[in-house]
């Protein structure tokens, strides 16, 4: 039972714990415990699996459509069976690997890329009884795990042996390692405000409505929605999307890191990456958008898992809308932004949280004086910051021999 | 319990062992990361979870790129990443070093009578943790924010060196 | 040998390898990896020790080892723009050839 849960604790909630519990219930009691990880690392890797084939599909209809062209729809009707058929295609390519490459390196990159992506799944609430692993400091192995991709990004690079890899991976540790600190900074304001590290109570300090309306979200504060914004923007960087995925364009050094891999290898990679996204965001949901909560009162006998699932899709759906927009940002441009702006932006972020923290008791009329300095400390920073991120900027020279 | 113990340790002790001994400093490196994410399965098994996700996030996830980041900025050819010893003998009075340096503190060990107290893991909550850490321990906290700042500062400042800047370097 | 004697010998053990390797390895950037190895190894004796015998205070274990992790970063950080001045001053960083005090 997940403390401070509310009311609806219904058969529908319950249902995914009972059938768990009813499939156990065969074996011997020493067996039960693996027995039912196994089952939930089985339904997250089912559950995710599909969702990441059918995003692939998704996001190339929705590029397609943006751009006023129909997308994939020869494979099945609307192109459903496309995902089914790419995943042919790279199970039966040849896997070369380079005869200067490092062998155990070259197979373990991949690997261990989707072994930790996949271990950030375990501590995100899917819903009121649905929480693989309960921590205590669980957002802590959250942001663990995820640094811990970086070290394959690297071992692909330099495996490749290819110098274009090589450089390619150290742009790409460069960007991930620059996009490490507004993700993390964006996240200990809500720590701060909620006073626990572990994804449920996150979830349960976000429970219950204002005026009975109002969700008490994280992202419905001045703090939330700031945090909110620099927490999807790292994560875009983080997981290599665009505007920043700049280690995997193909006009950029080939492929980046992934030159030298195809096909499964090159299929785990992005699925790595898609997972990464998916992990993400299911962590944005977690701290910002009130977790499995239903946005209204009177729409809890919606079940948890659903509304989880409803929040997830609207925010893949926003990267991929953003894809489609936005052009990429070149290295410089994107370690400028880190460290120039979302930083600092972060840093005041966590102070306007504080100040928020401090002023909850204010009576009354005082409340909006309260919502005024927060919202001032939340947009004036941006505004100056932007201004002086864009200041110094000329036009390049160049100069010919 | 003890086997899971064993199991860790081996697999921490052993990945030591290669990382100090392979020619090929980048496999060294990667061995060191997985050393080290085996002394974070260790603070797992005692049951002080904050510290082995903070040894994990601190160690692998930061201190293992600061360190193939050096490795790649530190060499001239793909010969560079090969290191030999310098004589056999050194490498021999090294590991003897390391011998008797363990006999001495597996001795110490042994020999002392050491009471266990047959409880579970102590309970430690974050919140705790964060307590005690702005209560009792404020000003370790705040010695340990300037010193983590000036050493970076400082590392910035020895790393860069001073080259004059290129002109055509200017965005 | 009970589990606290068994971890001791654990960390005696990471700590030896650590001392060898920096005494025998002739590239920087190894003996500074051979010196966290013996951090990580006194960082495995506190939990140890916090494991089996607690204490009045049981948070004071955790927080030292944060602390050492803290420390240990730093002195890494500094440890390795050491080794890229070294190398920018004789293009390789053998330990063996850094012993003129003239820079």
């Amino acid at each position: 039972m997940i403390p401070g849960a509310p009311t609806g604790d219904t058969l529908l909630e319950r249902a995914p714990v009972l059938l768990r519990d009813w499939l156990v219930g065969f074996l011997p009691g020493p067996a039960r415990w693996a027995a039912g990880s196994l089952l939930m690392i089985v339904a997250i890797l089912a559950v995710f699996g599909t969702l990441f084939a059918f995003l692939t599909l998704a996001e190339r209809k929705i590029l397609a459509r943006v751009q006023n062209r129909p997308g994939p729809n020869r494979t099945g009707w609307f192109g459903l069976l496309q995902p089914f058929a790419d995943g042919v295609k790279m199970l039966t390519k040849e896997d070369i690997v380079p005869r200067a490459a490092d062998p155990v390196l070259h197979f373990l990159a991949p690997v261990a890329l989707i072994a930790f992506s996949l271990l950030t799944f375990a501590v995100i609430p899917y819903g009121r009884h649905l929480v693989p692993v309960d921590l205590d400091s669980s957002i802590l192995y959250f942001f663990a795990a995820g640094t811990a991709t970086e070290l394959a990004v690297f071992m692909a690079g330099w495996a490749s042996h290819n110098k274009f890899a090589l450089l390619a991976a150290m742009r790409a540790l460069a960007q991930l390692i620059s996009y490490e600190l507004p993700l993390l900074l964006s996240v200990v304001p809500v720590v701060l405000a909620t006073g626990t590290l572990s994804a449920t109570g996150v979830v349960a300090a976000q429970s219950g409505w204002k005026w009975d309306l109002v969700p008490r979200w994280v992202v419905f504060t001045p703090w939330g929605a700031a945090g909110f914004v620099i927490f999807m923007i790292s994560a875009l960087a983080e997981s290599n999307r665009s505007p920043f995925d700049l280690p995997e364009a193909e006009s950029e050094l080939i492929a980046g890191h992934l030159t030298e891999y195809s096909g499964f290898k090159y299929a785990l990679f992005f699925m790595a990456e898609y997972f990464g996204m998916c992990a993400l965001s299911g962590m944005a949901v977690t701290l910002f958008l009130g977790g499995w909560h239903a946005p209204l009162p009177l729409l809890e006998f919606i079940p948890s898992y659903v509304w989880f699932a409803v929040k997830l899709l609207a925010l893949l759906l926003g990267f991929i809308w953003i894809r489609a927009t936005l052009p990429r940002l070149r290295i410089d441009q994107l370690t400028r932004l880190a460290w120039k702006f979302l930083v600092p932006l972060a840093l005041v972020n966590l102070a306007t949280a504080a100040f928020w923290s401090l002023s909850a008791p204010w009576p009354g009329p005082l409340q909006l004086l309260r919502w005024a300095v927060a919202l001032g400390l939340v947009a004036g920073p941006f505004l100056l910051l932007s201004r002086g991120l864009t200041a110094g900027l000329r036009p390049r020279v160049y100069r010919y021999a | 319990m003890n086997a899971v113990l064993i199991l860790i340790a081996l697999v921490t002790v052993g990945a030591a062992i290669l990382a100090m001994s392979r020619r090929n400093l980048l496999h060294s490196v990667l061995l060191f990361a997985g050393s080290w994410a085996g002394v974070g399965a260790f603070f797992l098994w005692a049951g002080a979870e904050f510290a082995a996700f903070a040894q994990v996030l601190v160690y692998v996830g930061a201190i293992s790129m600061v360190v193939l980041f050096a490795v790649l900025l530190t060499r001239r050819s793909r010969e560079d990443l090969a290191p030999g010893p310098v004589s056999r003998s050194r490498a021999i009075s090294a590991v003897l070093a390391g011998i008797a340096v363990a006999a001495v503190l597996l001795a110490a060990v042994a020999g002392t009578p050491l009471a266990v107290s047959a409880g579970p893991a102590p309970a430690v909550s974050v919140r705790q943790i964060g307590g005690e850490l702005m209560g009792p321990h404020a000003a370790a906290l705040l010695v340990v924010g300037v010193l983590l700042t000036v050493a970076l500062l400082g590392a910035v400042v020895l790393a860069a060196g001073d080259r004059p800047e290129n002109p055509e370097d200017a965005p | 040998m009970n589990p606290l004697q068994l971890c001791l010998v654990f960390s005696s053990l990471l700590f030896a390898v650590g001392l060898a390797g920096a005494l025998a390895r002739n590239n920087g950037i190894l003996v500074l990896l051979g010196l966290e190895l013996m951090l990580n190894a006194a960082n495995l004796n506190f939990i140890a020790f916090w494991r089996f015998h607690p204490g009045a205070a049981p948070a004071t274990g955790v927080i030292f080892v944060i602390f050492a992790i803290a420390v240990t970063a730093a002195e890494t950080a500094v440890g390795l723009a050491l080794v890229i001045a070294l190398y920018r001053h004789q293009q390789n960083i053998r330990l063996s050839e850094a012993n003129r005090l003239k820079g």
